[in-house]
């Protein structure tokens, strides 16, 4: 089984210096894309390759690119953005690319800026990542050393500045207008679209966001070829992809694993099935803004469309179980604690809409709750559900509330019957 | 006033972008990196140096979670309250400190060596419960390790 983007990872070793990893084969995407390709024939390449973005939404990696204009007017600054913020609950990919070996991220970036042609680029990563930003600054320098980045890149005329910007925190900054926004030094608000950032991002000029583990394939797919990465998976969609575990299972971790691995095989083997005396209730499988699934769903393969044929969302892969010792109620209410206090506040159905919702899950929890309550958090559900919203936050939030009133109804009515939480002791 | 290495390590930002209203987060950080938080005094010296107004830089200062416009205590500890934190028990991590230090979220120990903080998800998710101490990530909480690393920042 081939494992392209964690290969050259170790733990408990440093990440590969550029030297060392050259030796591996690194940058030989890059030397071929820049030398041998043009800027047209990589867009086609990834195209063709099906790539789907590994920030959440799936959205097709050559699609979005083929958006930027080619020509711009008035100078031809373009910007790519290295989307780094990971901050969704239950999600800890990124951090493992971005420690376990920058070079690959930074040959990714690299060969998406040239080939939408952007002059400059920013790594955009959360505050909290030390380390790897530590790591990451380190080997954008070695880069500049051997001449991959700067003026005239292996003498093709091509100049490329690659910066870091580390995040001073807010969840919605990942979102991808929000963080154009927060680059800018403003706050981090998303914006309307259209525009969309690839003819009006930062500073008002064309920009591509992309999620780290997406740009870390790119230089894997230049030196391999589409066919190459379609074959990785199992079900068609392309790729490997990092899943990951968390919870009350014996061994959480990540793996990466063909794309379309089935959701039983990452948990029972992979992570090494529950721990001792837990049961497996449910299970969100793509970071907090994602539906559930549960026992019945065990057998889906974990690829963009199997999973929506589920009824939830890939997301980021990162798994986080709910054991039957977890309330479900509590288990929903921290994930929107969590919303409410990242919401940007910035339009009225999420601004409010969330914490009130986050009350009623609090009277649930302090036995409080009544019946109708049901139906209010039903209603709120649509009421912040997709298109009602300035932004995708609120309905990502209203993800694991849905379906946790569906398949978790009848706890959800315990709580009202016996006056309290009969997951916690009285 | 700034100080001199405050307004180097702030021009230095403001070079990455095409003006310097745009490197108004670093240079929030960089001064809250050198005092420890962000003054109102602070707001209006990065304003001036930044051509910003006062307003829009506290705008931004607020927005903030990172950024601290009231002071801290010298070791600022921030317990992660997320999901998999919470699923693994990040809450009897939590009462363990704040009975030990006998302060609670938002608060600061009287003689300034902590103040703690909830923070969301770190990322660190497979090493719950995890929890950060100023620019150190420390995971895999148990009550006695927390003894342990509580020690280390004076
Ligand atoms: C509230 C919110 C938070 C998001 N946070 C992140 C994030 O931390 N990292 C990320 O890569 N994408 C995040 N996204 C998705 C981005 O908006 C964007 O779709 C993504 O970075 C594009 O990269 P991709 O096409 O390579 O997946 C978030 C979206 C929303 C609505
Ligand atoms: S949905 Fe929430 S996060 Fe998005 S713009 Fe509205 S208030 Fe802000
Ligand atoms: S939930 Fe605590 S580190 Fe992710």
């Amino acid at each position: 089984m081939e494992t392209p983007l964690t290969e050259h990872i170790k733990e408990n070793r440093p990440p590969l210096r550029l030297s060392d990893y050259e030796k591996v084969g690194g940058y030989r995407g890059m030397h071929k894309a820049l030398k041998e390709m043009a800027p047209a024939d990589i867009i086609s390449l990834i195209k063709s390759s099906n790539l789907m973005g590994r920030g959440g939404a799936g959205f097709p990696t050559g699609l979005k690119w083929s958006l930027v204009p080619k020509d711009v007017p008035g100078g031809s600054l373009k910007y790519l953005i290295a989307n780094a913020d990971e901050m969704e609950p239950g999600t800890f990919k990124d951090r493992y690319l971005l420690e376990g070996n920058p070079h690959q991220l930074i040959s990714g970036m690299i060969i998406a800026a040239y080939a939408i042609q952007a002059r400059k680029a920013y790594i955009f990563i959360r505050w909290a990542y030390k380390k790897a930003e530590i790591i990451i600054r380190n080997a954008i320098s070695e880069a500049y050393e051997a001449g991959y980045l700067g003026n005239n890149i292996l003498g093709t005329g091509y100049n490329l500045d690659l910066y870091v910007h580390s995040s001073a925190g807010r969840y919605i900054c990942g979102e991808e207008t929000a963080l154009i926004n927060s680059l800018e030094g403003k706050r981090g608000l998303p914006r309307a679209k259209p525009p969309f950032p690839a003819t009006s991002g930062l500073f008002g000029q064309p920009t591509v966001v992309n999620n780290v583990e997406t740009l870390c394939w790119i230089p894997h797919i230049v030196e391999n070829g589409a066919e190459w990465f379609t074959k990785l998976s199992i079900t068609g969609e392309g790729g490997t992809k990092i899943y990951g575990v968390s919870g009350r299972v014996n061994k959480p971790g990540l793996w990466e694993l063909p794309v379309g691995t089935t959701l039983r095989e990452i948990i029972e083997k992979h992570a090494g099935g529950m721990k001792d005396g837990y049961r497996l209730k449910g299970v969100i499988p793509g970071g907090a803004s994602t539906d559930f699934l549960t026992e019945a769903h065990m057998d889906t393969r974990m690829d963009f469309a199997s999973v929506r044929t589920a009824g939830s969302r890939l997301g980021t892969g990162t798994m986080i179980i709910l054991d039957d010792k977890t309330c479900p109620v509590a288990f929903i209410h921290n994930m929107i604690k969590f919303f409410a206090l990242e919401s940007c506040g910035w339009c009225t159905p999420c601004r409010e809409g969330l914490p009130w919702v986050q009350k009623i899950l609090e009277s649930f929890e302090e036995g409080t709750a009544k019946t109708e309550d049901i139906g209010i958090l039903e209603f709120q559900t649509q009421y912040m559900g997709p298109g009602n919203t300035f932004c995708a936050h609120a309905p990502g939030a209203m993800e694991p509330l849905q379906s946790g009133l569906k398949y978790f109804c009848d706890d959800f009515l315990k709580h009202i019957e016996e006056k309290h939480c009969p997951w916690r002791r009285l | 006033m700034l100080s001199t290495k405050e307004k180097e390590e702030i021009y230095e930002e403001t070079r990455l972008y095409p003006y310097p209203a745009a490197a108004c987060i670093d240079a929030l950080k960089i001064v809250q990196h050198h005092r420890g938080w962000i003054s109102d005094e602070a707001i209006e010296e990065i304003a001036s140096e930044l051509d910003m107004s006062v307003e829009d830089v506290d705008s931004v200062a607020t927005f903030y979670t990172r950024i601290y416009r009231k002071p801290v205590g010298r070791n600022v500890i921030l317990v992660c309250d997320s999901i998999s934190c919470m699923v693994m028990g990040y809450e009897s991590m939590y009462k363990h400190i704040s009975d030990k230090l006998s302060v609670h979220f938002g608060e600061t120990t009287p003689d300034g060596r902590f103040t703690l903080l909830p923070i969301s998800c770190l990322g660190d998710c497979d090493h719950a419960p995890s929890l950060m101490i100023n620019d150190d990530l420390h995971n895999n909480l148990t009550i006695n390790s927390i003894d342990e690393i509580l020690e280390k920042y004076q």
